[in-house]
């Protein structure tokens, strides 16, 4: 297999372009985490005088809605550069250059951690000097959670673009839905122990109940849970590894079809 | 030493119970300029989307420069590009920009000199930093040649290079065309509408029609076989089948034998 960082450098540069002359784009991957964060920030000072379980842990509501911003930043961040190539048919040439479907798919997950650190490092900068909570204080365990929640915002964001592949650019808007399908048992701001005992697990199922839970154990003083972060981990290794080859797949299949083609609605 | 710089045999294409490309065989000489012709839904694009591996084929054999396409095709690619008024480049970025991504993805060395070259050849250095979206149809479709020429393809393939240009942008175009291929001996296969380009250009003329190839030969050998005056009426007695002057019996019949 020959992998070329000059090709996957390439794409970078090529979404790095859009963004340097678009600062629109650059504002609105940092707006939303930092309207969500400002909006749980009050929301948990509120909880903090009248809520025992929050009180024990100041800033835990902050620190789910900043995590769980790394996970939609980092699907969206993926998706978004397959639809970039979509909306400007700009699909065709890439496909009949000597750029590898495999590197496309490191050059759409490198993108993602670039949006990521754009859309969510202001959010959490914001939050110090505004609610006095700092994330970085969870240390070092801090990087695993951001690390295991950005994969499965892979995952998803994978999930996404082969369906885009798929069937076409009416399916963009899943990009911005799909990942809250997970919402619910992904555990942000509640404990799984609240699901519904049926529901529970289908939440452990996903990596990020696992963090989640981790990041509270840590906020509550019971310490760092690596068994939490060796399930993430492990699931998303799994998850990862099928979401990739069904990138490529699809990939292969719309090479099959003709729906390189005819990219569009 | 490749004689051919396409050998195409047994082609063929469905989508489902469609046949869009029913088993052709052909090949493109090395350095020759070669017409695909043929009416809408005729199967051009489909056969130049096969051979450039944006499509794979359901049978048959394509081999490009010597190598198999449907098994190495990436043995090929960096040695052919192509053009399409329907493929575009980003509107957003820049035609430096535009063309920096691709001289990275194609390897292309030296590739500030060599986007300079291709600027002052046709004529894009005023608007070097200007969106590509921002540009005229005839700007758009030479910063489109400029990014199939950008790693100096042994074979380019063109889809209707001078579709909605003006007469004096469209002249120019063939031009540099054609003094491209004698000065670097490349293969150019073209999908064209514009008959009066292609009988200036090309050296070889395929005719498509219904997925199949009815007819080939030089411009100036089919429109004598045909007894016309032009390739246009050629391609309108293919299209509509009629019968050759003289000659009873339609193209179809006389393909098939």
């Amino acid at each position: 297999m020959i992998f070329s960082f000059r090709r996957v450098g390439a794409m970078v540069l090529r979404h790095l372009y859009i963004l340097r002359g678009s600062w629109p784009r650059v504002l609105e991957m940092a707006y939303w985490p930092a309207v969500n964060m400002v909006v749980w920030g009050f929301t948990s000072q509120f909880l903090t005088r009248h809520s025992d379980w929050v009180a024990q842990a100041a800033g835990v509501l902050i620190g789910a809605v900043l995590l769980w911003d790394v996970m939609f930043r980092g699907n969206l961040g993926v998706s978004l550069s397959l639809l970039e190539e979509m909306w400007s048919r700009n699909l065709g040439h890439l496909s009949v250059s000597p750029l590898r479907p495999y590197e496309l798919v490191a050059a759409m997950l490198t993108m993602s951690v670039i949006r990521t650190v754009i859309g969510v490092v202001p959010a959490a900068v914001l939050a110090i000097p505004l609610y006095h909570y700092s994330i970085f204080t969870l240390g070092l365990p801090l990087f695993a959670f951001w690390a295991n929640l950005m994969v499965t915002g892979w995952v998803v964001g994978l999930g996404v673009a082969s369906l885009v592949l798929r069937f076409g650019l009416g399916a963009e808007s899943l990009a911005w839905v799909l990942v809250f399908a997970i919402a619910p048992v992904a555990g942000i701001y509640y404990p799984i122990s609240v699901l519904p005992a049926w529901l529970q697990p289908v939440a452990w199922a996903l990596p990020p109940a696992h963090v989640f839970e981790g990041m509270r154990a840590i906020m509550f003083g019971h310490g760092f849970r690596g068994d939490l972060l060796l399930g993430a981990s492990a699931l998303n290794l799994l998850y990862l590894s099928v979401t990739v080859a069904l990138f490529l797949r699809t990939y292969h299949v719309a090479r099959i079809r003709g729906l390189l083609l005819n990219v569009g609605e | 030493m490749t004689l051919s710089a396409i050998d195409v045999r047994h082609l063929r294409k469905t989508f489902g119970s469609i046949v869009a490309v029913d088993s052709i065989s052909f090949t493109v000489a090395a350095g020759s300029t070669t017409a695909l012709l043929g009416g809408n839904g005729a199967g051009k694009t489909t056969t130049l989307s096969m051979l450039l591996g944006l499509l794979v084929p359901t049978g048959g054999s394509i081999r490009i420069l010597g190598e198999d396409m449907v098994r190495h095709r990436y043995r090929v690619l960096p040695r052919l590009n192509f053009s399409s008024p329907y493929v575009d480049l980003p509107h957003r970025l820049t035609v430096r920009e535009n063309l920096t991504i691709y001289g990275h993805l194609y390897g292309v060395r030296n590739l500030k000199a060599r986007i300079g070259e291709l600027v002052a050849e046709l004529e894009l250095t005023p608007f070097l930093d200007r969106a590509s979206g921002k540009l005229s149809a005839g700007q758009k479709t030479r910063v489109a040649l400029a990014k199939a020429l950008l790693n100096r393809p042994d074979l380019l393939l063109l889809d209707e290079p001078t579709a909605s240009l003006d007469p004096d942008t469209a002249d120019w175009v063939r031009a540099y065309l054609t003094a491209y291929r004698d000065r670097t001996g490349a293969t150019i296969l073209l999908a064209s509408h514009n008959m009066t380009e292609v009988e200036r250009i090309c050296d070889h003329v395929l005719m498509m029609k219904s997925g199949t190839i009815v007819d080939e030969g030089a411009p100036a050998a089919l429109i004598g076989r045909y007894g016309r005056a032009t390739l246009e009426e050629v391609f309108l007695d293919i299209a509509r089948d009629r019968p050759r002057p003289g000659n009873p019996a339609s193209y179809d019949e006389e393909a098939a034998q």
